[in-house]
């Protein structure tokens, strides 16, 4: 146990071992694109992993996830395989969605996971209905809907978490606030860039945590969760920040070097690792180890990927409609 | 209040809060939300009396808020429940638009067959009450160009009390598009509920010389023209086709088979329009069996107009149906 960081060797061994994961499935899905083993838009979560990591380890196994299309990270981290994940942006028949959706549309109904979701705030009104039937239905499960800060702009966030209050579901709203919404600064396309103050004017509790910090967001997240359990919807805004281009066909000529090298020394996967060095919870071997089993998942997710079989094109127009059902 | 629905004349708005009451007594996991569905008794007085009959918690009023309320009834409906969603019209559909198209109607070819969306959306559509350009238009067709969701579009009382329940046993979202002319309509229902097969077409009145295609608002017009016709001889079969998507393809083609001649009548415009599909159908499969190119008489296309003459000159009306009918039969 370390007093200075409140947590066990084990416990930072585990967040650390998630945030890693997410980071080198994502560096394989790049790589993988450059040789065109992956396709249509790829949106990578690298620098964000503190994020997805703090606030999925607190959610229970029966709680649904709503995501964006950058949700690599979201699915791994519930319990998707990374083989399914990587099937599915290879656009095998194994795949998470049978190679239907790709990278932007991971679907898992084991796991409750409500995609991979590709219009900005779209599905924010999801999430409110998810939380709806729990509510009806007297079900203490909770719903954690992720989104980007430029689905602030749109009219569902607004509209959600007006219904999610006003009907108290039980909807946990992540904002992850990577400061850009494609190319458009937040301060670019919003007059008020405090966005607790815009989720707050709907009479909910919100706030901002560092989401660079995994141990702080965890903390924050624990807080809202419970809250969210008790039977309220809650706004966490996780300030953050992508390393990557918004996709592979971003020339990033919106932000300059300078500024994504300042928040890479903030980079969670350095700095975690350097807390628990300082707080004497590593061991020799902890770096190597880890990394040795997380490259050996990826590789195997990769090779189960490469070697999964195409869904036969007679398939196509199937599930259009709900098979014997009336049609 | 509640009409003996035995053996008694009811109103389509009866036919239909019936068909409501109904769906909610037998299924605890059915609701009905939306704008003014409640306390106001819904702006075409369809839910009147359903809050206090069941309560808050199944009759949700809701803000102004078209993509949130669909939204949240397709997370309900994900969710286990069985939503009815209520939307004011189909103009102010289009606020949810992203919602029906982009998720209702993708999510369980997207997802692999993992979720399914079983909801359902009621609304008006129509014109014919003087309400102007932004509350008279017939978007049905619209959504019918979609896969994925199904069109419902009761245009006889049998079908306001006989469609919703089926509807709501379907897996699938389902659309039903109430004309706004038809809710004071009155017939009489008699016995048990009717068992209305949502895959069919309906033939509303038998005839061999030729079809008159049309569904909702439009089919009460293409009766009357068939009843006038009949005085002149000529034996008019109205096809109510009340399923848009997927269209019965096999008794409008039957129908047409048998007439060798069809005229499509759909209050919609003609560009782009459910008339212009039906008509390539019928190009396309009984191309030989026709005596005469397949026609149609749609609105004009204008933004529907207030004043009710010009309303009305938009609009399909009996003489040009008539006309259209004289025409493939010459």
């Amino acid at each position: 146990m370390s007093e200075a960081l409140g947590i066990e060797r084990e416990q930072g061994l585990h967040l650390w071992r998630q945030m890693l994961r997410v980071r080198r499935m994502e560096e394989a899905s790049a790589e993988l694109y450059t040789k065109s083993k992956i396709r249509g838009f790829l949106h990578l979560y690298i620098g964000q992993e503190a994020g997805g990591v703090g606030v999925l380890e607190q959610l229970e196994p029966g709680d649904a996830v709503v995501a964006t299309y950058r949700e690599h990270g979201h699915a791994l981290l519930r319990g998707i395989s990374a083989r399914s994940i990587m099937a599915e942006m290879f656009g095998k028949q194994a795949g998470c969605s049978r190679g239907r959706g790709g990278s932007m549309h991971l679907f898992d109904a084991a796991a409750r996971f409500y995609g991979g979701n590709a219009i900005v705030g779209g599905h924010l009104p999801l999430a409110v209905g998810l939380g709806l039937a729990d509510r009806l239905q007297g079900r203490k499960q909770i719903t954690c809907c992720f989104f980007g800060e430029g689905a602030v702009a749109e009219g569902e966030f607004h509209e959600s978490l007006n219904l999610a209050r006003l009907w108290r579901l039980p909807v946990l709203f992540v904002c992850e606030n990577n400061l850009y919404a494609m190319g458009t600064a937040l301060a670019r396309s919003e007059a008020q860039v405090d966005l607790c103050r815009k989720a707050a004017s709907y009479d909910l509790h919100a706030q901002a945590v560092d989401g660079m910090d995994v141990l702080a967001v965890a903390a924050a997240a624990r807080a809202c969760v419970d809250r969210v359990r008790s039977g309220e919807p809650v706004f966490l805004e996780v300030k953050t920040y992508r390393f990557r281009p918004h996709s592979m066909f971003d020339p990033e000529l919106y932000r300059d070097r300078e500024e994504v090298e300042r928040w890479k020394e903030r980079d969670p996967l350095v700095t975690f690792p350097e807390r628990l060095e300082q707080a004497g919870l590593l061991e020799p071997g902890d770096r190597e180890r880890l990394e040795a089993e997380v490259a050996s998942e990826v590789a195997d997710a990769v090779a189960f990927a490469e070697a999964a079989e195409f869904e036969p094109v007679s398939d196509l127009c199937r599930f259009v409609y709900a098979e014997g059902a009336p049609e | 209040m509640t009409p003996d629905f035995r053996m008694s004349t009811v109103s389509y708005r009866e036919a239909m809060r019936e068909a409501i009451r109904d769906a909610m007594r037998r299924d605890p996991r059915v609701f009905l939300m939306g704008e003014d569905v409640g306390r106001y008794g819904g702006c075409y007085a369809v839910s009147k009396g359903l809050l206090e009959e069941f309560g808050e918690e199944r009759i949700r009023d809701t803000p102004l808020s078209e993509s949130a309320f669909v939204g949240a009834g397709i997370g309900a409906a994900l969710g286990g429940l069985r939503p009815i969603v209520e939307v004011m019209t189909v103009n102010f559909s289009l606020l949810a638009l992203d919602q029906i198209v982009n998720t209702a109607a993708t999510l369980r070819h997207m997802s692999g067959n993992q979720f399914g969306v079983p909801l359902v959306i009621r609304m008006t559509t129509g014109a014919g009450r003087q309400l102007a350009a932004q509350h008279s238009h017939s978007l049905e067709g619209w959504y019918a160009h979609v896969p994925g969701i199904k069109i419902l579009a009761p245009a006889t009382i049998q079908d306001a009390r006989g469609m919703l329940w089926p509807a709501l046993q379907d897996p699938d979202p389902v659309l039903i598009f109430e004309h706004n002319s038809l809710y004071n309509e009155t017939a009489a229902l008699t016995g048990e509920p009717p068992e209305v097969d949502i895959r069919k077409a309906q033939i509303a009145r038998p005839g061999r010389d030729v079809s008159l295609l049309t569904y909702g608002g439009t089919v009460a017009l293409a009766l009357e023209a068939a009843r006038t016709l009949e005085a002149e001889g000529i034996q008019a079969e109205v096809i109510d086709l009340r399923v848009l998507r997927p269209l019965d393809e096999a008794t409008i083609l039957e129908s047409v088979r048998r007439t060798r001649r069809a005229v499509v009548i759909d209050e919609a415009w003609r560009s782009g329009s459910l008339a212009a599909e039906v008509c390539a159908r019928i190009a396309e499969e009984a191309f030989y069996e026709l005596e005469a190119p397949p026609t149609r008489v749609c609105s004009a296309e204008v933004p529907m107009p207030y004043a009710k003459h010009l309303e009305q000159a938009a609009l399909p009306q009996l003489a040009d149906v008539l006309d259209a009918v004289r025409g493939v039969l010459a």
